[in-house]
C-alpha cells in the first residue's frame, strides 16, 4: 500500500484579476520508504501541491481532490484539529530559506523541545536528552552549547540541520523537503543532501524532494515527477527519466543544463515548449 | 546584556545635559519675569526689583546662570518654588504618585486591550471586526483629548451618575498618605468603601488618557502583526502542527511585540503630555496641573525642575524599552 496516495489534486487562488490555477489535476503516490523527487520550474505548483497536502495554504487556497490518502487516513475528511496532530508528527517538512524559516526570537533548545512537546508524552528531562541526541543526530558540533543559540548565531548550514532535526524529532513517515539546498552554498549543499539521504537510509521514512536541480534529482531520488505549470508532465524512475525523457518539457529541462550544453547557445525551455 | 545597559546609559548623560539646556532657555524664552509676576499689578519700583534679582541671581550673565544651575543639580538642588517657598523636589514627589497611578493604569488598560484588538484585526484582516476595530481605532486617535473627556463626564457622570467627576477620592475618607498612590492608601487605610472610591474616581481620567495610546497600539500590533504572520518561521510553526493559538500567541506575537514595545515606550512620553490635559479636565492634583501653573507664573525654578524629571522619568522608561527590547528580540543583544 502506498504511503501517500494523491489523485486529481487542484489549488486555486482567487486573486484580484480572477481564479488563479495553481494545481491542475495532479495525481501521484509515494511508498514508504520510498526517495521522490518533484521537479520543475518556479511557479510549476511543485510546493504547492505540497502545502496543500500539510494545510499550510493560506486561506485563499481552493484545494479539491478526488483522494488525498495518508498512511490510509482520508485528509480531507480530517478537521483542522486531527490533521494538526499528523503533521509535524507523521508528515514533517523543511523549507528553502533555513535562517527565516527559525523563529529568530527563541533559541534551538526551545523550537526543537517544542516539537517534542506538542507531539509526544515525554517528560522534560527526556525531552532535552532527546534534543540533544537530534543534534547529535544532525551533525551539530556541541549540541549542549547549541541548544542556547538562536538563528541569528548560526550558518545557514547549520540553521538547516536545526530544522532537519526538527522534522525528524518525532520519527515521521514522510518528510518533505522544499528546496532544502536551494539558499545554501555548494559545499553545505551536498553536506545537507547527504545528511538527509543517511538519516533516509536508517530511518526508513519516505522522501519527497522538491528541487529544480537535476544534479540533486540524481543523486537523492528513486522516483521522478515533472511538473510544468500546474500539470504533472512526466512520472519516471530516475534512470529512465535521464537516459530517455519521454516528455518534450523534460527534454527541454535536461538540455538545458549546462553540463549537456553543445554548441554556442544553452538551450532554453522556451526553445523545446510552446509557453 | 551588562555592556548593552552600560551603553544605553552612558548615552544619557549628553541627552541629560541637552535637556537641562532645553528647559533652562525655555522659560526664559518666554516674555515677563518671576518677579514681576510675584509683585501682580500693584507693580515693583525698578531698585526694588533688581535687589530682588540680584538675591536670586537672575542679573548674572545667562551662562553663569546655567553653569550654576548645572552645578545645583548634581548636588540634587533643583532649586525652590517661589509661589510656595517649597523645594522643587518635594514638591514634584508630593504630586508624582497622583500622576503615576494615572499614567500607570492609562497605560495598562491601553496595552491590554490595545495588543489583544490589534492581533484579532490581523488575524481577521479585511474582515468587518478587522474594519471595525481599526475604524474605532481612527476615531479614537483623532478624538481630542479635552473633549471625549467632556463626553465621558456629561454621560457617565452626569446622566448615569455612574462615576464622580474629578479628584480622586471621595470627600467623605479622609488618612494620610502612604505610598501617595490612592488605590494603595485606600487598601491601606482599612476604611469601607474608599479603595471602591478611588477605583471609581480613577475609571473615567484613564480611559480618557489610554485613548490615544489605546489606538495606537491597537493599529501598530496589527500592522506588525501582518508583517510577522507572513514570516518563514511562522510557516514553520504551523508546520509543526502547533496550534493556532500558540502560532499567533507565541511565535508571530513575540516578533510582533518588537516595535509595539517601542511604541508603548513612545506613548508614555505622549501619555505625560495628554496627563496635563487630562488632569485639567478631572481636577486631578498631578505633575501636569503643576507644570502648567508654574509656567503661567514664571515659577523657574520649578519649571526648569519639572521638565527635567519628566525628562528624566521618561529616559528611565526609554531604558526600560530598550532592556525589554534586547530580552525580547535576541539579534541586539549582540
Amino acid at each position: 500500500m502506498s504511503l501517500l496516495e494523491i489523485e486529481n489534486l487542484r489549488v486555486e487562488f482567487d486573486t484580484s484579476s480572477g481564479v488563479f490555477r495553481a494545481l491542475d489535476g495532479v495525481s501521484y503516490s509515494v511508498d514508504p520508504g520510498e526517495v521522490l523527487a518533484i521537479v520543475g520550474e518556479s511557479g510549476s505548483g511543485k510546493s504547492v501541491a505540497m502545502l496543500a497536502l500539510m494545510g499550510l495554504l493560506p486561506k485563499t487556497a481552493k484545494v479539491s481532490a478526488d483522494k488525498l490518502l495518508f498512511n490510509g487516513q482520508d485528509l480531507k475528511t480530517l478537521n483542522p484539529k486531527q490533521r494538526r496532530k499528523l503533521i509535524g508528527s507523521e508528515i514533517a517538512m523543511i523549507f528553502q530559506e533555513p535562517i527565516a524559516s527559525l523563529n529568530p526570537c527563541f533559541n534551538v533548545g526551545f523550537q526543537l523541545n517544542e516539537a517534542l512537546k506538542t507531539h509526544t508524552d515525554l517528560g522534560k528531562a527526556a525531552r532535552r536528552d532527546r534534543c540533544l541526541e537530534l543534534l547529535n543526530d544532525v551533525g551539530i558540533p556541541d549540541p549542549k552549547s547549541r541548544l542556547k543559540s538562536y538563528p541569528h548565531q548560526m550558518s545557514g548550514g547549520q540553521c538547516q540541520r536545526v530544522m532537519i532535526a526538527m522534522a525528524i524529532a518525532c520519527s515521521p513517515k514522510l518528510l518533505i523537503a522544499d528546496e532544502p539546498t536551494t539558499a545554501l552554498d555548494v559545499t553545505i549543499q551536498r553536506q545537507i543532501l547527504e545528511l538527509l539521504m543517511n538519516l533516509q537510509q536508517q530511518t526508513k521514512m519516505a522522501l519527497i524532494m522538491i528541487t529544480h536541480d537535476m544534479g540533486v534529482v540524481a543523486q537523492t531520488a528513486d522516483r521522478v515527477i515533472v511538473q510544468y505549470k500546474g500539470k504533472l508532465m512526466e512520472e519516471a524512475p530516475v534512470l529512465d527519466l535521464f537516459e530517455s525523457p519521454k516528455n518534450p518539457y523534460t527534454k527541454a529541462l535536461l538540455s538545458a543544463l549546462p553540463e549537456n550544453a553543445t554548441g554556442d547557445r544553452l538551450p532554453t525551455v522556451a526553445d523545446f515548449v510552446q509557453a | 546584556m551588562l555592556r548593552f545597559l552600560l551603553g544605553r546609559l552612558a548615552m544619557l548623560v549628553p541627552t541629560f545635559l541637552g535637556v537641562t539646556l532645553v528647559a533652562f532657555s525655555f522659560i526664559r524664552l518666554l516674555p515677563g519675569d518671576p518677579i514681576e509676576l510675584l509683585a501682580g499689578e500693584r507693580g515693583i519700583n525698578p531698585e526694588r526689583k533688581a535687589q530682588l534679582m540680584a538675591e536670586m541671581g537672575f542679573d548674572q550673565p545667562l551662562w553663569k546662570q546655567y553653569l550654576d544651575y548645572l552645578g545645583n543639580i548634581l548636588q540634587g538642588d533643583l532649586g525652590t518654588s517661589f509661589a510656595s517657598k517649597q523645594p522643587v523636589v518635594d514638591e514634584f514627589f508630593a504630586l508624582f504618585p497622583a500622576t503615576v497611578e494615572l499614567s500607570l493604569c492609562a497605560i495598562f488598560l491601553a496595552v491590554v486591550i490595545g495588543i489583544p484588538l490589534g492581533v484579532i484585526a490581523a488575524t481577521k484582516r479585511g474582515t468587518f471586526i478587522d474594519q471595525s476595530i481599526m475604524g474605532t481605532a481612527l476615531v479614537g486617535y483623532s478624538m481630542p483629548i479635552f473633549w471625549w473627556g467632556l463626553l465621558l463626564i456629561i454621560f457617565f457622570s452626569g446622566t448615569l451618575g455612574w462615576t464622580p467627576v474629578s479628584g480622586r477620592i471621595s470627600l467623605l475618607y479622609f488618612f494620610e498618605p502612604v505610598t501617595g498612590f490612592m488605590l494603595i492608601d485606600s487598601l491601606l487605610s482599612g476604611e469601607e468603601g474608599a479603595f471602591a472610591s478611588a477605583i471609581q474616581h480613577l475609571i473615567l481620567p484613564s480611559i480618557v488618557l489610554a485613548t490615544i495610546p489605546l489606538a495606537v497600539i491597537a493599529r501598530q500590533t496589527r500592522s506588525a502583526m501582518l508583517e510577522v504572520m507572513g514570516e518563514d518561521y511562522v510557516r514553520t510553526a504551523r508546520a509543526k502542527g502547533l496550534s493556532p493559538f500558540r502560532v499567533i500567541g507565541v511565535h508571530a506575537l513575540r516578533n510582533a511585540m518588537i516595535p509595539v514595545i517601542t511604541t508603548i515606550g513612545l506613548q508614555i512620553g505622549v501619555m505625560l503630555a495628554g496627563a496635563i490635559l487630562t488632569e485639567t479636565i478631572f481636577s486631578w492634583p498631578g505633575i501636569g496641573k503643576w507644570l502648567i501653573d508654574s509656567i503661567t507664573r514664571r515659577d523657574y525654578f520649578v519649571v526648569q525642575g519639572a521638565l527635567l524629571l519628566i525628562a528624566a522619568i521618561i529616559m528611565i522608561v526609554n531604558l526600560i524599552v530598550d532592556v525589554l527590547y534586547g530580552l525580547i528580540n535576541p539579534r541586539i543583544r549582540g
